[in-house]
């Protein structure tokens, strides 16, 4: 059974295909690396080109006072101050450097009246920051990185899943995959590795995620030996479309508020007023998202339980060229004309803060030759990530995990590992077409969904979050069961399954944490904790595995340095 | 609640045939939440690829009741309800299986294009206007719909010879790119295949993204090809400066 596989060979690999990954690999291949690029779907479909609103780069092309220091204030304010300070640095110096060095591979932006990279306002930045394409700027964006891609030699795997990280001595040193298509294995030998997967929405009922953000990534890194961090914080975007049914919970971009957005509820009162009068529609995230929510609960939603949306108080010629995908995606799933009438939204899944733990510099994991960048890395954006920081965290972070990934790779020695790992991850992989259990892997998510959607969403509490671990260890062995029919070749219900895994310890560690953090903050929110608890300011929650079981640390937040405090400590309001 | 039949393949490469399935039928629903309904409740190893599904990303292109679309932006509401919804995969490509097709020809396709290449010592500025003009091509979300209805691809199979719909768009938005400096008239001639295009518009009726894309890339690109090669003034020149 062992010889059952076809074996390729890289210094770096990286799984992942999104910004992160994308900019991870030229970075590498720019090193001299040889790069192999692993991604579930086709090349260009990740979530990357999904991103609408916008990168956020202090280039202070429209604001002139903009400036990284700036950008580093505002990115420590959105996260409630428990980002990696270091990674929040890093990513506001850097960012204009990316944007630009991504223009120069051919990316256009908007532009302003002197023929520079346009800006925008977006919620919880200071200054008009988010260089952007009208709101299809993610797709500018992979299609550039993409290209650029092909062109200077990554190989990429398309459609091939991996599921176990292989391990020798400590240090990661190759990976075991299967291809979608056929159902066939792949073994990958790599010096080094980058974990680029992105998130985990599709845990939850309401997300604007895809079916690739199953938590993959965190949970190889996990089972690996690599510690995950601050897993409590996931992001409900306040604005997902509610009605009709079939498309609750995609995606409304912020740049909707960002062009002068106002949001409404039923009784026609711009409820923002009474959450954050001074920021409006244009406060932070996790401030929208929660007032949304409380709207509803207390009757005051909408028709189909959202709040309304409006934008139509701006000429239709400026709404459907500076919204066109949001103009059109009304029009087509919702039979609204956004430049007629409001649109009804309400929150959605859709981001992880939490993720891989890893060194500000270099992106690498606590597990030695494992690199994570974007969003399935912890870090930069702490409790609440701002709009916008993603796209430069994917080029800032994807870049430093690449650079950092191929001299790793240039000092290590040769790929080796224990072929019983192969066959561990085969005889696990092959399971569900043997198994006994009557629930196919899709019931067994549905279940899934609904527990963290109910348990464990924008307020939680004790209870709850105990009642979901209970249900969460029942799912786990009802997982473990479930079966599967038909063949190996292209079955997504047997696909399914080795993502239900991950979506199981990704949720067990969200859960877990979010019991531990016995406060509010950013977004993550307790009824039974109302209130920002400041000795939590002071640590990270920590999730590990030991001798096979979830444990829970917690870690002290390192001390910023004195210029950094001197930089939060400038403008108080 | 209202229930629908879908009629979708299921088969490989070797062959097969159409199964119906009875869908409940929700408000606003679309063919690929049907899709969907069947993966989670009939058929779970039912081959549909998807990512978005929010006709932004491309990946769940397939024919329905004969037409070339995004399954996730194809309203139930929109077709008969009275008979069964076919479903079939695209026909310009080898099936893997049910609805899911090898591409993998888009992608060699797509290496050959010599990439943007800036002018030597331009300024990055740019006007809003010249933005504007090449957005329309850079909108392309690669869902090969263009590739599948291009009768010189689905038809006369001439996958060798021709590029197709979507390159073209490709190349028009590089060509057309204010600071880009390079020149792909000669592939587009030679290996291309672009003189192979007869401008049936088949590529702009079905891209979901409303791209113009006989009208606005590949005319323009021929006519980029005619000045180069075949305009009497600029041969004479060429063959006074002996190149």
């Amino acid at each position: 059974m062992t010889t059952n596989y076809e074996t390729r060979e890289h210094d770096v690999l990286i799984i992942g295909a999104g910004g992160a990954g994308l900019r991870a690999s030229l970075e590498a291949l720019a090193q001299g690396a040889s790069v192999g690029v692993v991604c579930k779907s086709l090349l260009g479909k990740a979530h990357t080109v999904m991103a609408e609103g916008g990168i956020a780069a202090a280039m202070a092309n429209v604001d002139a006072a903009d400036n990284w220091k700036t950008h580093f204030r505002d990115t420590m304010r959105g996260g409630k101050f428990l980002n990696n300070w270091r990674m929040a640095q890093l990513h506001a110096q850097e960012s204009p450097d990316r944007v630009r060095e991504l223009e120069q591979w051919g990316a256009l932006f908007d532009r302003t009246e002197n023929g520079d990279i346009l800006q925008r306002a977006f919620g919880g930045h200071t200054f008009k920051r988010l260089c952007h394409v009208g709101d299809r700027t993610g797709l500018e964006m992979i299609r550039t990185l993409q290209d650029r891609g092909v062109q200077q030699g990554i190989d990429v795997y398309m459609e091939c899943t991996i599921t176990r990280l292989l391990i020798d001595g400590g240090r990661v040193t190759g990976a075991f995959a299967y291809w979608r298509e056929t159902g066939r294995f792949i073994v990958f030998k790599a010096k080094s590795i980058v974990i680029a997967t992105g998130g985990i929405g599709k845990a939850w009922r309401i997300t604007s995620n895809s079916w690739e953000y199953t938590g993959d990534g965190m949970a190889l890194a996990y089972e690996a030996g690599a510690e995950l961090m601050d897993m409590e914080f996931v992001q409900f975007h306040p604005t997902g479309m509610v009605w009709p049914p079939g498309v609750q919970g995609i995606l409304v971009t912020e740049a909707v508020r960002g062009e002068g957005g106002i949001l409404r509820n039923k009784a026609g009162e711009r409820f923002m007023e009474k959450y954050d009068p001074k920021r409006m529609e244009l406060s932070t995230r996790d401030v929208v998202a929660r007032s949304i929510y409380t709207e509803v609960k207390e009757g005051r939603g909408t028709e189909h339980g959202g709040a309304y949306l409006d934008i139509s108080h701006k000429p239709a010629e400026y709404v459907k060229k500076k919204l066109p995908s949001m103009y059109h995606q009304f029009k087509e799933l919702a039979d609204v004309d956004i430049t007629k009438g409001p649109m009804e939204v309400g929150p959605t899944c859709h981001y992880m803060m939490g993720g891989i733990r890893v060194d500000a510099e270099t992106a690498q994991s606590t597990v030695p030759g494992l690199f994570a960048a974007g969003e399935a890395a912890a870090g930069l954006h702490g409790s609440n990530r701002l709009g916008g920081n993603s796209l430069s965290d994917l080029l800032v972070f994807g870049r430093r995990a690449g650079l950092a990934a191929a001299q790793y790779a240039k000092r290590a020695s040769a790929s080796s590992f224990d072929n019983s790992q192969i066959e561990q991850a085969e005889k696990e992989l092959l399971a569900p077409f043997s198994n006994s259990g009557s629930e196919s892997p899709y019931a067994v998510h549905r279940d899934l969904q609904a527990v963290m959607q109910n348990l464990v969403g924008i307020y939680r509490t004790r209870e709850d979050l105990e009642k979901a671990l209970v249900e969460l260890e029942k799912l786990r062995v009802c997982a473990a069961k479930a079966s599967v029919g038909g063949s190996r070749l292209f079955n997504p219900g047997w696909h399914l399954s080795y993502d239900l895994k991950a979506m199981l310890i990704v949720s067990e560690a969200v859960t877990h944490s979010a019991l531990a953090r016995t406060e509010s903050r950013g977004a993550h929110s307790r009824i039974d904790h109302p209130n920002l608890d400041p000795i939590w300011e002071k640590k990270h929650n920590i999730i590990v595995r030991e001798t096979g079981a979830m444990k829970r640390r917690e870690s002290p937040i390192e001390a910023m340095p004195e210029e950094l405090k001197q930089i939060l400590a400038e403008d108080k309001s | 609640m209202k229930e629908a039949t879908l009629r979708v393949f299921r088969g490989d490469s070797d062959g097969g045939q159409t199964v119906d399935y009875r869908v409940p039928v929700a408000p606003g629903m679309v063919v690929l939440d049907a899709l969907h309904y069947i993966q989670g409740h009939l058929a779970p190893d039912l081959a549909v690829r998807w990512n978005c599904k929010a006709g932004k990303c491309g990946s769940c292109s397939a024919e329905v009741n004969g037409r070339p679309r995004l399954t996730c932006k194809t309203r139930m509401d929109d077709l008969p309800q009275d008979q069964p919804i076919t479903v079939l995969p695209m026909k310009s490509f080898p099936r893997i299986k049910d609805l899911v097709t090898d591409v993998s020809w888009n992608y060699r396709v797509n290496s050959k294009i010599p990439p943007f290449e800036p002018r030597k010592g331009v300024e990055w500025k740019i006007s809003q206007l010249d933005v504007d003009r090449v957005q329309e091509f850079r909108k392309c979300i690669e869902c090969f719909l263009c590739q599948d209805v291009c009768h010189v691809l689905r038809e006369h199979h001439k996958k060798e010879q021709f590029a197709g719909p979507r390159f073209f768009v490709r190349i028009a938005g590089l060509e057309m790119h204010p600071l880009d400096g390079g020149n792909r008239a000669g592939l587009l001639k030679d290996q291309l295949g672009l003189g192979l295009c007869n401008i049936t518009k088949c590529c702009t009726e079905v891209c979901p993204e409303e791209i113009r894309i006989t009208d606005n890339a590949i005319i323009p690109l021929k006519e980029r090809v005619v000045d180069e090669f075949y305009d009497p003034l600029t041969m004479l020149f060429r063959k006074i400066r002996g190149r």
